[in-house]
């Protein structure tokens, strides 16, 4: 009698085999993500290293050609861009998510949130150049002050990158506050503005401060929008938003093709902490918005 | 009015003044912002418009295919970009596909369940490194590593073909293609996943009872139930890749002769034109030509954004990875 072999073979054989390539080739293809992720981050610490120190946050450029020096006009001048940025970003962005949540018939809703995501798609160097229009190379001014670069008219178009990204989060983070606590305001006969301000906005609050926090992140390495309207400025610290502000990634933008090895160690040293501060923001924010997610998903 | 009459005096007394001001405010200011958003959008399209008219005035709607960018002679036209732009986009999205439906499928029907969370943030957090970041590890890292090992190799294997003819170089077409994978793999994976994870288990479970592998599940039940889905993913990330200045042109070489033909040679995109003369006082008719390929580069995203938001609302997902 001849043993039966539970060995697979033939067509069998073929499919199991089959199966394990495809399983190999999404292995690798996460890998190779996870391990971009990585050498990226590592190139960045590597190189970093040497021209990380105090002087690179509290002194200005050198004197061409000379070591030493830093970049302190650049984070100054991107704290300020993205104050004004946010200032603008955070209540339209807001209003916008209340407007769809509280507000708009489904339809609408819909159309503005389609809204939403074609400005979110528009390349940010279109938006820079759309700010340049209006800010720098307009008759009549309509932002800023005078026919030159500014850190309001930088801040503008940061904000419109912005404002899509907050919108999106609240309004996604607003429709998890359960129904029942509008409900039990209206029975006490609260208003609708009441509701809207005392109920359903503190019980977001977490969620808009973290859609804040994601755009921010995100705001503070743009280059594009700033390179037109931001971008010709002194070389030293500065806090006039009137005229235009060095910031952090138009610095690394400049100095990564420079010829000044000098410089090259500072794009880097600028991209770590560029990079450190975008990382651990939207990882953080992330973790808190799936936190609220959940608790607000339970309630 | 009429409404209002109508109303029992009770009610009436117990409306504040105060809270119906408040709610009519609150309305209106909430419109307003949405408004807002649309204004801004339309204000873009306009402005870019606008300021494009002389030039387009100038050069007429052959100025999309002309081929000459030169300063000097002040003549314009925005072919060698647009093809740049179509080349690299398209190019990335050629490797950024397979890789990212392979990520997604990982992510959601092979890793064991315990790393799938944290595997997916850290494919999203390659979304949140600046471009520019990108962009200086692609001249100081990719770039020469490019030059040095990959494009060697391929000139070596397939150098008969004109793709890849031509001595290696560091700042090149090939090198924004492969930024460009780098930077759009997180949008197309997120959306892909989700994609997945909207098809019913019980379609797939009904597939392994019948006997299917996983991969034969993968390729028969799930991939076919969101089909139109990964096309919409894959647009949104091309939509990414068409947009992208800031990184491309620290990468690409930024040259103004014919776009090249093979990917190790010099060239350049409409985004990466724009990004790449900033700091140049132009003319007035460069600078309006210059917007004109602002408004090109507008009506493309435009569109394959348009078109990948309306098939990815079709499916409802969760949109939890922020694209």
């Amino acid at each position: 009698m001849e043993a039966i072999s539970l060995q697979a073979r033939g067509r069998s054989r073929r499919r199991l085999v089959e199966n394990r390539v495809a399983v190999a080739v999404a292995v690798l293809a996460a890998l190779f993500a996870v391990a971009m992720l990585g050498i990226l981050v590592g190139s960045v610490l590597a190189r970093a290293r040497g021209a990380l120190s105090s002087e690179l946050f509290t002194r200005g450029p050198a004197v061409f050609g000379q070591a030493g020096g830093g970049i302190a006009p650049a984070f100054v001048g991107t704290s300020i861009l993205i104050g004004i940025a946010t200032a603008i970003a955070l209540p339209v962005g807001v209003l916008v998510a209340i407007y769809v949540n509280e507000f708009a018939r489904k339809r609408v809703a819909r159309q503005v949130k389609l809204w939403l995501d074609v400005l979110n798609g528009f390349p940010s160097i279109v938006i820079g150049i759309f700010v340049f229009e209006l800010a720098v190379a307009a008759k009549v001014p309509l932002i800023g002050i005078g026919h030159h670069q500014s850190a309001w008219a930088g801040g503008f178009a940061l904000s419109i990158i912005m404002v899509p990204l907050v919108s999106r989060t609240t309004i996604e983070v607003l429709a998890l506050v359960p129904r029942e606590l509008r409900e039990a305001s209206y029975a006490l006969g609260v208003s609708k503005w009441r509701t809207v301000t005392s109920v359903v906005l503190p019980t977001a609050i977490g969620g808009i401060v973290t859609a804040t926090t994601l755009a921010v992140a995100r705001a503070a390495g743009e280059t594009a929008p700033l390179l037109f309207t931001c971008s010709i400025f002194g070389q030293v610290v500065s806090t006039n938003p009137n005229g235009s502000l060095a910031s952090v990634p138009v610095i690394i933008f400049e100095y990564s093709e420079s010829p000044d090895r000098n410089l090259n160690a500072q794009a880097w040293a600028a991209a770590f902490v560029l990079i450190a501060f975008v990382l651990v923001t939207s990882l953080a924010a992330r973790v808190v918005l799936e936190r609220s997610r959940r608790k607000l998903g339970r309630v | 009015m009429e409404a209002g009459a109508s109303e029992p005096s009770v009610l009436r007394r117990t409306r504040h003044l105060g809270d119906r001001i408040g709610d009519l405010g609150l309305a209106a200011l909430a419109a307003a912002a949405a408004a807002l958003a649309l204004v801004v959008i339309a204000a873009i399209v306009w402005k870019l418009i606008d300021g494009a008219w002389p030039a387009i005035r100038h050069f007429g709607i052959a100025f999309v295919w002309h081929q000459t960018w030169n300063p000097v002679t002040g003549v314009f036209g925005a072919r060698e970009f647009v093809i740049g732009t179509l080349v690299t986009s398209f190019g990335a999205m050629l490797l950024a596909a397979p890789l990212s439906i392979a990520i997604a499928l990982f992510l959601t029907e092979l890793a064991p369940p315990a790393i799938r969370v944290p595997i997916a943030t850290l494919v999203e957090m390659l979304a949140a490194v600046p471009s520019v970041v990108v962009g200086l590890w692609g001249i100081f890292v990719l770039g020469p590593f490019m030059r040095s090992s990959i494009e060697p190799f391929l000139s070596r294997s397939f150098g008969w073909i004109p793709l890849f003819s031509g001595s290696p170089s560091q700042a090149g077409v090939l090198v924004a293609i492969v930024v460009l994978t780098i930077m759009t793999i997180p949008i197309t994976s997120a959306v892909c996943r989700e994609l997945f994870l909207s098809v019913p288990r019980d379609v797939k479970e009904a597939s392994i009872a019948l006997g299917a592998t996983r991969w034969e599940t993968v390729r028969g039940v799930v991939v076919p139930y969101v089909r139109g889905g990964i096309v919409a993913a894959i647009t949104l990330g091309l939509g990414r890749a068409l947009g992208e200045a800031i990184a491309v042109t620290q990468v690409i070489g930024n040259s103004l002769r014919p776009f090249p033909l093979s990917l190790f040679g010099q060239g350049n995109t409409l985004a990466s034109q724009l990004a790449s003369s900033y700091q140049s006082a132009p003319t007035n008719i460069e600078l309006q030509s210059l917007v004109s390929l602002g408004v090109i580069l507008l009506a493309i995203t435009f569109g394959s954004n348009v078109i990948a938001q309306r098939i990815v609302a079709r499916f409802e997902l969760q949109r939890a990875g922020g694209w």
